[in-house]
């Protein structure tokens, strides 16, 4: 997909140019105020750009040189809102098919019964939207976008209105559905685990500008992009595999280079990929070897780099096969004499690691 | 006789009655939807007069909007006679000019009421029909206007009574003729000007209480029937 966009909206100027996958996920991430949904507003053609090109599998859906401009409903483009709007007045079933109807049947490759299957909502089908929980809407509303057999689906933070554990919910069905359709999807979202969970590309955005554009693993670690992110957020990823899925303690076991990190357990089996982000203020580091310890994850490595940005806390860039972040206090890193160059053990805690199944597409 | 024994006289002024209402408010419905529409949704110079002149029956005496209409609609008014000359349609004191009355006057309320439902539909639940693939028609027929439904019930309501109560500018524009214009309120007017019609006046003033209420009843419960059905 080629989505190249300009757009004076009041104040606010969104200047953007990038290439998502064509097949997998792009995930488009940036503080809140930034231009995500103008963005997607503007591929979905519910807002126009004062300028610019958007292309979807090379069909041209917007160009302001040519006078291309299709309506919304000619784009073939699934549009998943972060509010659901599901239809009130219609039921799960009308909900899912009003999308379906309009679509020739000769164009249809998703079928309402694979769609039903994969979202687990059969049992919703004559319930109105009113009666649905917040995760049961969310599936709906991406089989009703998926129901249109579209070329390109667009997730505007899907998952932003949910709490903890209806997020749970609904996010293994969107992994499930980039690897079983073939649909570039375009994912906005502010939230990290969520890119790592489903990312394969990333686009960093910031006051309606793209800061960077690439591997998720790569950006996401990135020092100069950390000040998008916000500060607690900034760490740094790494890709492992599952060694033991689950030892006698109940941990999960990953393993990078010739390092083992013991993570809470994942039901994944040994030889997975899994990304995992480890944030810089879960991370201390020691001079000595510790003994006596409730850290599960002790790494030998070197400072690399001790960024200096704010006040109380500095930023050291641990080198251990990877890349690592630790944020420490100032006070620490005099007291300690820490200067790059210097080895030391990086100490993690388990319960600081978060998790995402690699979602690398068939 | 007993005194809940109509005269042929008061029935055939309830019959005209329910039928210039019914015929005044489904002629007004579709027209009064658009306008609605249009004044809820576009933006175009002159807008306010538009806006003015729906509701200008609203704030005139209703004798001067039956005079209006008396002066343009009347046989040698300037769109009666052209309606005359090529329609060969005549309004004036007869049943269609006592519908057109109680259309005009029954209108402003009408538009107010679908105009607020209107104003009341999420349009971000237009725009994900839109990306359903729905064009611009059918999105307004099978998402705002399902959704419009109890303003459009409570604008029906409210214009068929005022439309069975419309006395200043039928009486002013079609007349008072038995069978023809006289409606029920115009039949309790003119029983109360003759000598004996106190007791028909009367049993025209309860007719006229119990269909105002059967039609707020069946508002109600349509209105109700629509909530718990969005609510499933």
């Amino acid at each position: 997909m080629e989505i190249d966009v300009i757009r004076q909206q009041g104040n606010f100027h969104v200047n953007a140019s990038f290439r998502g996958a064509e097949s997998g996920v792009t995930a488009i991430f940036g503080p809140s105020g930034a231009g995500k949904t103008s963005i997607v507003n503007m591929v979905a053609g519910l807002a126009q750009p004062d300028a610019g090109r958007i292309a979807v599998n090379n069909l041209c859906l917007f160009d302001a040189d040519q006078h291309i401009d299709l309506p919304p409903e000619q784009r073939r483009i699934g549009y998943v809102f972060q509010d659901g709007r599901l239809l009130p007045h219609l039921s799960v079933h009308a909900n899912l098919s009003y999308g379906m109807h309009l679509t020739p049947v000769k164009r249809r490759f998703v079928t309402f019964d694979a769609v039903v299957e994969l979202l687990g909502i059969g049992h919703l089908l004559q319930r109105r939207p009113a009666k649905l929980s917040g995760g049961e809407k969310q599936r709906v509303a991406i089989g009703r976008a998926l129901l249109t057999s579209p070329a390109m689906l667009l997730m505007d933070e899907p998952l932003a209105s949910l709490d903890a554990s209806r997020k749970a919910e609904v996010l293994p069905f969107i992994m499930r559905l980039s690897r079983e359709y073939a649909i570039p999807i375009l994912y906005v979202s502010h939230a990290i685990d969520e890119i790592l969970n489903l990312a394969s590309r990333l686009v960093v955005l910031e006051a309606g500008r793209v800061l960077a554009c690439g591997d998720p693993e790569d950006l996401l670690s990135r020092p100069e992009l950390l000040s998008c992110f916000d500060q607690d957020e900034s760490g740094a990823v790494i890709k492992t595999t599952v060694d033991n899925s689950k030892d006698a303690s109940g941990l999960t076991h990953l393993r990078f280079g010739d390092h083992l990190l013991k993570v809470p357990p994942i039901a994944a089996p040994r030889g997975t990929p899994v990304r995992v982000r480890i944030a810089a203020r879960h991370v201390a580091v020691t001079l000595q070897q510790p003994r006596d310890t409730s850290f599960q994850n002790i790494i030998p490595g070197k400072i690399c780099e001790i960024m200096d940005y704010s006040d109380a806390f500095v930023d050291l860039r641990l080198d251990i096969g990877r890349f690592l972040w630790a944020r420490i206090s100032r006070q620490s890193c005099i007291k300690l004499k820490l200067k790059p160059g210097q080895p030391v053990f990086a100490l993690i805690k388990s319960v600081a690691v978060s998790l995402g199944i690699s979602n690398t597409n068939p | 006789m007993s005194f809940w024994h109509l005269t042929d006289v008061e029935v055939e002024a309830l019959r005209l009655s329910l039928w210039v209402s019914g015929c005044a408010v489904a002629a007004s419905l579709p027209l009064g939807i658009l306008a609605a529409w249009v004044l809820a949704r576009l933006r175009f110079p002159g807008k306010h007069i538009l806006d003015g002149l729906v509701h200008l029956p609203l704030v005139l005496p209703p004798v001067v909007t039956g005079y209006l209409l008396l002066v343009l609609l009347g046989r040698n008014g300037v769109i009666g006679a052209a309606l005359y000359k090529y329609l060969g349609i005549v309004v004036a004191f007869n049943w269609k000019g006592a519908v057109l009355a109680a259309a005009v006057m029954s209108f402003p309320l009408l538009v107010r009421s679908v105009r607020l439902s209107l104003e009341g539909v999420d349009r971000g639940l237009e725009a994900a029909a839109r990306t359903l693939g729905a064009g611009p028609l059918r999105v307004f027929f099978t998402v705002t206007l399902p959704l419009m439904v109890p303003g459009i019930i409570t604008g029906l309501i409210l214009s068929f009574a005022r439309s069975l109560g419309e006395f200043g500018a039928t009486i002013t524009f079609v007349s008072n003729i038995r069978g023809q214009t006289q409606t029920l309120p115009l039949a309790l007017y003119t029983l109360t000007q003759v000598p004996d019609g106190e007791t028909g006046a009367m049993r025209l003033c309860i007719l006229s209480v119990l269909i105002a209420m059967a039609a707020l009843v069946c508002s109600e419960i349509l209105a109700r029937r629509f909530a718990a059905r969005m609510k499933g």
